[in-house]
């Protein structure tokens, strides 16, 4: 299941980010993903609860940014959407363009909490 | 179950509610950070790839669906090379050591890796089989993947090369069905063409264009693993390949797939795509 490795993958990044950065835990995750990148956001944010557990990252929200694909024709010059299963020039319909977003699988925003919550 | 992979995870119409933030938070500090989640995979993947160059090998990785004839491809093409490129094989499978059998029947090192339930190889299980791969005596390294058209496609491996393979049987619009997988080729082996006079619904022209609409931009060969044209024109771009690597080796130079996951960090950093 490859969202679990992806997911698992991600809390590694998180954990690193908060101890280099003196996190007591973390309070939110954000991160980017574009349909070229091959993983599936509802996959992701069902996986997420699973490898969080028992991490810094055990409370912490996900937002997940979708990325739309975005292509550059070699052709005409344009920069338009795309679909995933088509990616041609949006303006003149050639195929020889260059993905110029899309792809994104990454982790982008990491709020963390550098001090216990008060006991109450 | 998952509909694309058949693992334990349900579809998404299923998803479970995200985890709640706590409710009283103490000092909390945003972090901007732009890093590919799967930056520990890619590590481990640009080792694999210094440990293929030090010894001049070849990785290719190859991809496709279950059934598409990889195994088959890879009989065929070590018994026609005859010992001329010195082979050896990883194979990735949910289970089995077959096709790692079949191979080592055809006279060269097979390493099976058993994923259990994991539905695509990731570097780190590679390296781990490489302990076992005679890197040094090799030409070629042939990294079977595990047949599926969703999940491989996100991992580097450190391969140089991935192949994928869309065999007659599997119908013309393949491509069109799983984008990303067939994108990430930088060869693209329309396989069982034997069956094409059988299997009329398959137009080569359909699965062209089908390449062509999902931005594929690589070289496409068509073949039967039974022989002919087509499959000595796999044989030559192997060998054109080879050629390459050892250029390249002695330049002290790499290569990667034309497609990358990490292309998506550049993207981000504000630089231009990754070719």
């Amino acid at each position: 299941m490859h969202e679990l490795s992806v997911c698992q993958a991600l809390i590694g990044q998180v954990e690193r980010v908060a101890r280099e950065n003196g996190a007591h835990s973390v309070v939110a995750i954000t991160i980017a993903v574009g349909p070229l990148s091959g993983v599936e956001a509802g996959l992701l944010e069902h996986a997420y609860p699973v490898a969080a557990a028992g991490t810094l990252a055990e409370h912490a929200t996900l937002t997940i940014e979708t990325v739309p694909v975005r292509v550059r024709c070699r052709r005409c010059g344009a920069e338009t959407g795309a679909q995933p299963n088509r990616l041609v020039c949006g303006s003149c319909d050639d195929w020889q363009v260059d993905v110029i977003a899309g792809e994104e699988m990454l982790l982008t925003r990491v709020e963390i909490e550098t001090e216990p919550a008060p006991v109450h | 179950m998952c509909r694309d992979c058949g693992c334990s995870l349900g579809p998404a119409a299923q998803r479970a509610p995200l985890a709640a933030a706590p409710s009283v938070p103490g000092r909390t500090e945003t972090i901007e950070v732009i890093t590919a989640i799967l930056g520990e995979n890619d590590r481990v993947a640009a080792h694999n790839r210094e440990h293929f160059d030090q010894h001049g090998v070849l990785a290719l990785n190859l991809m496709s669906s279950p059934g598409a004839g990889k195994t088959s491809l890879l009989e065929a093409t070590i018994r026609a090379l005859d010992g001329r490129l010195k082979v050896a094989v990883i194979e990735g499978d949910l289970a089995t050591e077959n096709d790692a059998d079949r191979i080592r029947a055809c006279g060269v090192p097979a390493v099976q890796i058993t994923t259990g339930n994991a539905c695509h190889l990731d570097a780190q299980m590679v390296h781990d089989a490489l302990q076992r791969v005679p890197l040094a005596d090799l030409d070629v390294l042939f990294i079977e993947n595990v047949g599926n058209l969703v999940c491989p496609a996100s991992f580097d491996l450190g391969q140089h090369r991935n192949v994928t393979l869309l065999s007659v049987p599997e119908g013309d619009d393949k491509p069109a069905k799983y984008p990303v997988m067939f994108r990430a080729a930088d060869l693209s082996l329309i396989t069982k063409t034997d069956l094409l006079a059988y299997i009329t619904e398959f137009k080569l022209e359909r699965a062209h264009a089908a390449l062509r609409q999902i931005g594929f931009q690589g070289e496409t060969i068509e073949l039967s693993h039974r022989g002919g044209d087509g499959f000595a024109a796999w044989l030559a771009w192997l060998g054109r390949e080879v050629a390459a690597q050892r250029e390249r080796t002695a330049r002290g130079e790499t290569a990667r797939p034309s497609i990358q996951p990490e292309g998506a960090a550049a993207h981000a950093a504000g630089h231009g795509p990754v070719r």
